[in-house]
């Protein structure tokens, strides 16, 4: 038996009811053809199960479809890449050719094939853990100020803005450091670094063009600020209250609570949240290729140029002199890929071991 | 030694909920003092005004006196201060899971800078003594996390990191309500070994454990005190018709 559904409306059934009410018989009579009518519609329904099935296998298709796709770049990187890894081998990451005439390392001559990935490896290092140094304390600053100390009004649309910041295109980002910051490194900050900081060595007085590593450290510091910020807002809004409130009834101060209830407990997932921006600073292209310098070589002077994985990468692809050039190139991106998934795994399993089974919301 | 507690006409808030209202009375010195009454009837509130506690969640605020010994709390002292000489112990343990039973203890006393090594042992012993834990966790203590404890084991080293500051009053919100009997009862004992040497208030849900621990009841009913005796009189022959309804069973 077949019954449409506008039948067994729950208002239509209250509603014929009342009447009903008044003889108890017919009342109950209408109450039970009611039920059966609903009985046999919902038996009538099957139990879809090829339907069911069908959403699964839908389902997991989705779900393969990610590992899929890393598996199919990984392949395709370690394929176009053979060229170069039978030629050089393992020496493509340490051995450097050196000039015959000069006695100066060349890194990188794609016209006379000389590849090594030195300059790059080093180039990514330092931008990137230029740009930790910077964002770190910062990141845990404003974490900290919007977890622990700020008013309740100022806390989201705070926490929002710098959100945002991770919105903002890294090609915007570059083109603020080209136009804003690189002259104002160049005019302000650099000169002042060499005549306070010149006898270190770190920098060096041979780069008039304020660009360099740490142009590049101080964009990356900017682009990796918001992951920190937010993901330590996240592992410390995880540890309990009661744990500000043992601390609390101790006799600590405010700051004293901070670093043992509530800093000493997240510091896994802190460690978690900065790894994961030496993760993001590490791939990241476009801003550092505008201000890096985009030259190969390996100089102790933060002021310098240098170049890095990816912003070779993106300056010699289109272009590239050869095959060699080309699978050298590749190889460069396979070890980028290798380093930044075990980075980002090994940063994302920090930060669940530390929010797991709690509730993400501000108290 | 502990010393006693004077309240006078308390009121407290939580945003516009007058939690509090007009509370007044007297906590005698080395004694125990149990709070009871139905959920949210305000006796949680109360003993965290007596550390200012109640004015760390956002929103809440307290007004009226309190002395403890010859301290105007709200007046002469800062919260932190106050918070060093009134130990408190939470309704659920709430360990350091990130430091050894030691650094548990000593927690209280690394905050406020003691880092003399002699000092440091000694007191962390005579404080595990004192919560009755030390057999059980003695060849642990550096070795193992706090968190690692069982439940009632963690609410003793609560205790003990409560008790290591060497506070006047240790206040107990519901210190036994988290564990299972066996706990309860070690906890119920060692109330009354403390009250010896300190004054103590506790807020329980149970009245067989005030009835148990502790010399003076107050009955606490949404927001007022309605009744304040020794532990006798209230359980026997409580004045307030409110009081007698509750022990007997008949609300809450």
């Amino acid at each position: 038996m077949n019954v449409s559904v506008q039948e067994i409306r729950l208002s239509k059934l209250k509603f014929q009811t009342e009447p009903a009410q008044q003889n108890g018989e017919n009342h109950l009579e209408a109450v039970s053809a009611e039920a059966a009518q609903i009985r046999a519609y919902l038996l009538s329904r099957g139990n879809s199960a090829i339907a069911d099935r069908g959403f699964r296998w839908l389902m997991v298709l989705c779900a393969l479809s990610i590992f899929g796709i890393v598996v199919l770049i990984a392949t395709e990187l370690v394929v176009r890449s053979r060229l170069a890894w039978a030629l050089f081998g393992l020496d493509f990451f340490y051995k450097v050719f050196i000039d015959t005439y000069t006695h100066k390392p060349i890194y990188w001559d794609p016209v006379n094939g000389h590849f090594s990935a030195l300059p790059f490896l080093y180039g990514t290092l330092v931008s990137s853990f230029l740009a930790l140094l910077l964002a770190v304390p910062l990141a845990i600053g404003v974490a900290v100020f919007l977890t622990e100390m700020c008013p309740q009004m100022l806390r989201a649309p705070l926490a929002f803005i710098t959100e945002l910041l991770a919105a903002i295109p890294s090609v915007i980002y570059g083109f603020w450091a080209v136009i804003v910051l690189v002259p104002l490194l160049r005019d302000h900050l650099n000169p002042w670094l060499i005549k306070g900081f010149g006898w270190t060595g770190f920098f060096g007085d041979d780069n008039p063009t304020g660009l360099g590593f740490l142009a590049a450290g101080i964009i990356l510091a900017i682009m990796i600020l918001p992951i920190i910020s937010s993901l330590t807002r996240e592992v410390m809004t995880a540890v309990p209250q009661s744990q500000r409130e043992a601390v609390l009834a101790l006799g600590a101060t405010r700051w004293e609570m901070i670093r043992v209830g509530v800093l000493r407990n997240a510091r896994i997932g802190i460690v978690g949240a900065i790894i994961l921006g030496l993760g993001r600073a590490l791939g990241e292209t476009m801003a550092v290729t505008m201000v890096i310098g985009n030259s190969p070589e390996i100089q102790r002077s933060l002021l310098a140029n240098g170049s890095t994985m990816s912003a070779v990468i993106a300056n010699e692809f289109a272009e590239a002199s050869g095959d060699l050039h080309l699978s050298a190139l590749m190889e460069l991106g396979l070890a980028l890929f290798i380093v930044t998934i075990i980075v980002n795994a090994f940063a994302r399993l920090m930060v669940w071991a530390v929010t797991r089974g709690t509730p993400s919301s501000i108290h | 030694m502990g010393v006693g507690i004077e309240v006078t006409n308390l009121n407290a808030w939580y945003g516009a909920n007058h939690a509090l209202q007009d509370i007044n009375l007297n906590i005698p010195a080395n004694h125990a003092t149990a709070l009871i009454g139905p959920s949210g009837c305000g006796k949680s509130t109360f003993v965290r005004c007596l550390n200012r506690m109640h004015e760390t969640i956002p929103g809440a605020r307290a007004t009226g006196t309190v002395r403890i010994g010859d301290l105007d709390i709200y007046k002469d002292i800062k919260p932190v201060e106050i918070r060093r000489r009134v130990g408190m112990v939470f309704q659920r343990p709430n360990p350091f899971p990130t430091m050894s039973i030691y650094d548990n203890v000593a927690a209280g006393l690394k905050l406020n800078g003691y880092s003399n090594r002699h000092v440091l042992d000694e007191i962390v012993e005579r404080s595990l003594k004192n919560s009755a834990l030390w057999d059980e966790v003695k060849d642990n203590l550096k070795k193992e996390s706090g968190a690692s404890l069982s439940g009632g084991q963690q609410q003793r080293m609560c205790i003990a990191r409560a008790l290591a500051v060497d506070p006047e009053v240790l206040l107990m919100d519901e210190p036994a309500s988290a564990l299972d009997p066996v706990s309860t009862s070690k906890i119920e004992d060692l109330i009354f070994q403390l009250k010896a040497q300190y004054t103590i208030v506790i807020v329980t849900h149970n009245m067989q454990q005030a009835a148990r621990v502790a010399e003076k009841t107050g009955f606490f009913l949404n927001g007022r005190m309605v009744e304040f005796d020794s532990t006798d009189k209230i359980f026997t022959n409580p004045s307030d018709k409110r009081t007698e309804d509750y022990i007997t069973g008949r609300f809450g």
